[in-house]
């Protein structure tokens, strides 16, 4: 049975360790941003985030409070907002450590963790300076026909999984909606964390209709209700993003001063400056 | 007929999108984006347009797992990719400048090209800015290779470069460009000061033709308002259609 948190976005934040290897979906996928900033309020640290397959104000700003150690992911940016300058700045100096990679290998690792298999076969790759810095991507014969190199990347299990979806019902059971991306991070994390729009009487998956792009309780740790969940981005279908706020992000987030400023006032409000 | 410097772009882009099937548009691609939808509303509605990040039904597959699975299987026939960097023989570097990892310009990433340069039969590449520091003798990262060995499965690579002074197409046997024409009001000799790779060079280049009268109001009437759901900002700065709120 999946822990109901209600709104407690503090005891939600609690369940992802320091150092956890942490999947967090792209920004167009139900990105728990109510969530993001209880985890920047607990001073979360060294987390390893595997972007799926890339990300955007979420993983800058997870950066730029300290809380990464590293980042696996296919693009960090801000979409037509541009870079994303506390990720830019991160890698220029080093203090955060980088896995670049392409979207399509994230998902065949994330699937390779859903079928318990050590590995998969992937195509592309082979020469680019992706391949030839990522130790732990290897090329292989194709065992099947000669002459055919294949590259092998090893399964991503993640510790945690965290995302954003229109509903769950009590029982843990989470509607997905039309973003499929977060069922392969739920089926592939040892555990699952969500942030829903609401909470539903009955059971989800006695819905002939809602069943199929449902997501069973099996895989949810906890849940809990945060209304506007992803709040600046979108979540698609439901509300658009809030264009005005992420502007105001692109011009403040490159100066440091300017970022710490935009901490306080999200995921630091109403709390004592001396604890910014 | 007088053309913004975008419809000039979009129509070229068209043109080279002729007899594709399906058509699929990456993030942070408004005129390749508008390019394709200009070549379906040509084709009367026969070609397929997935634009990744479009809400509109359709315009989607099953997210991005579905879709990256459609380029493996040959399902697309046509997409679009770009670089911070491109080189003469068509590598491209999405990741940054100077020694990797810790770059002195770091961008976004490679997203799916690391995937899609090699599975899609007709890639066209794309960059606005046509100047040496952009197109390099070699790209300092190589996020997607331009081409492969023979070992390595690779149905698909570019096909051709756009930028708002010329037009390339690319041989991949000789592993390199040729300059194919160069847009009104710019000259062979300002692309070669500006282009920092070599590439073949024909002894007549054509001026790019300009859209069609047709064409443009096409772009205008049905292209404009469709592009506006995924860039809305793309949409207001270059057609004026104001943002939905």
């Amino acid at each position: 049975m999946s822990d109901y948190l209600h709104d407690d976005m503090a005891a939600l934040a609690a369940l992802v360790p320091d150092g956890a290897r942490l999947a967090l979906i792209h920004d167009g996928g139900g990105v728990a941003m109510a969530a993001t900033r209880a985890l920047i309020r607990r001073r979360i640290r060294g987390l390893n985030l595997v972007n799926v397959p890339t990300g955007g104000l979420q993983t800058d700003m997870l950066v730029g409070a300290g809380c990464v150690a590293s980042v696996e992911t296919s693009g960090v940016s801000l979409g037509e907002f541009g870079q994303a300058p506390n990720f830019g700045a991160a890698v220029r100096s080093g203090n955060v450590g980088i896995r670049d990679a392409t979207c399509p290998a994230i998902y065949a690792a994330l699937q390779a963790a859903e079928k318990g298999i050590p590995f998969i076969p992937f195509r592309g790759l082979i020469g680019s300076d992706l391949l030839r810095h990522r130790a732990d991507w290897k090329v292989i014969d194709n065992p099947f026909q000669a002459g055919d190199s294949i590259v092998a990347l090893p399964a991503i299990q993640p510790d945690v999984a965290l995302f954003h979806a229109p509903k769950a019902d009590r029982f843990g059971n989470v509607w997905l909606g039309r973003c499929a991306e977060t069922r392969i991070m739920a089926h592939a994390a040892r555990e699952t964390l969500v942030t829903v729009e609401e909470v539903v009487d009955g059971n989800l998956m006695e819905d002939d209709l809602l069943a199929p792009a449902t997501l069973s309780a099996l895989y949810v740790s906890a849940f809990a209700l945060a209304p506007r969940g992803t709040w600046p981005l979108a979540l698609p279908g439901f509300y658009p993003a809030d264009q005005a706020h992420l502007a105001g992000y692109a011009k403040c987030a490159p100066d440091r001063a300017g970022f710490r400023r935009y901490l306080k006032e999200t995921a630091f409000a109403g709390e004592p400056e001396a604890a910014v | 007929m007088e053309y913004r410097p975008e419809e000039l772009l979009i129509t070229v882009i068209a043109r080279l999108l002729e007899g594709c099937g399906h058509i699929a548009a990456g993030v942070s691609s408004p005129v390749p984006g508008s390019a394709a939808l200009l070549r379906r509303e040509l084709d009367g509605g026969e070609s397929r347009v997935s634009i990744i990040g479009h809400l509109d039904p359709t315009f989607r597959t099953d997210g991005g797992v579905e879709f990256f699975d459609c380029a493996g299987q040959g399902r697309i026939d046509a997409f679009f990719l770009s670089g911070g960097q491109v080189d003469g023989a068509a590598n491209i570097n999405l990741v940054g400048v100077g020694d990797y990892p810790r770059q002195r310009v770091r961008w976004a990433g490679s997203f799916g090209s690391g995937y899609l340069y090699y599975m899609v039969p007709r890639v066209i590449l794309f960059r606005e800015e046509h100047s040496p520091r952009v197109l390099v003798p070699r790209v300092d990262f190589i996020s997607s290779p331009g081409v492969s060995e023979p070992d390595v499965h690779r149905p698909g690579g570019p096909q051709a470069l756009v930028t708002t002074r010329c037009l390339f197409s690319f041989d991949r046997d000789r592993r390199r460009f040729r300059l194919e024409s160069v847009h009104a009001g710019h000259t062979v000799d300002e692309v070669r000061e500006n282009t920092g790779f070599e590439f073949d060079c024909p002894a007549q280049v054509p001026e790019t033709p300009p859209p069609e009268p047709d064409v443009l109001q096409r772009i205008r009437e049905v292209v404009a308002p469709q592009i506006a759901g995924p860039y809305p900002r793309f949409a207001e700065r270059v057609f004026g259609i104001a943002p939905q709120a």
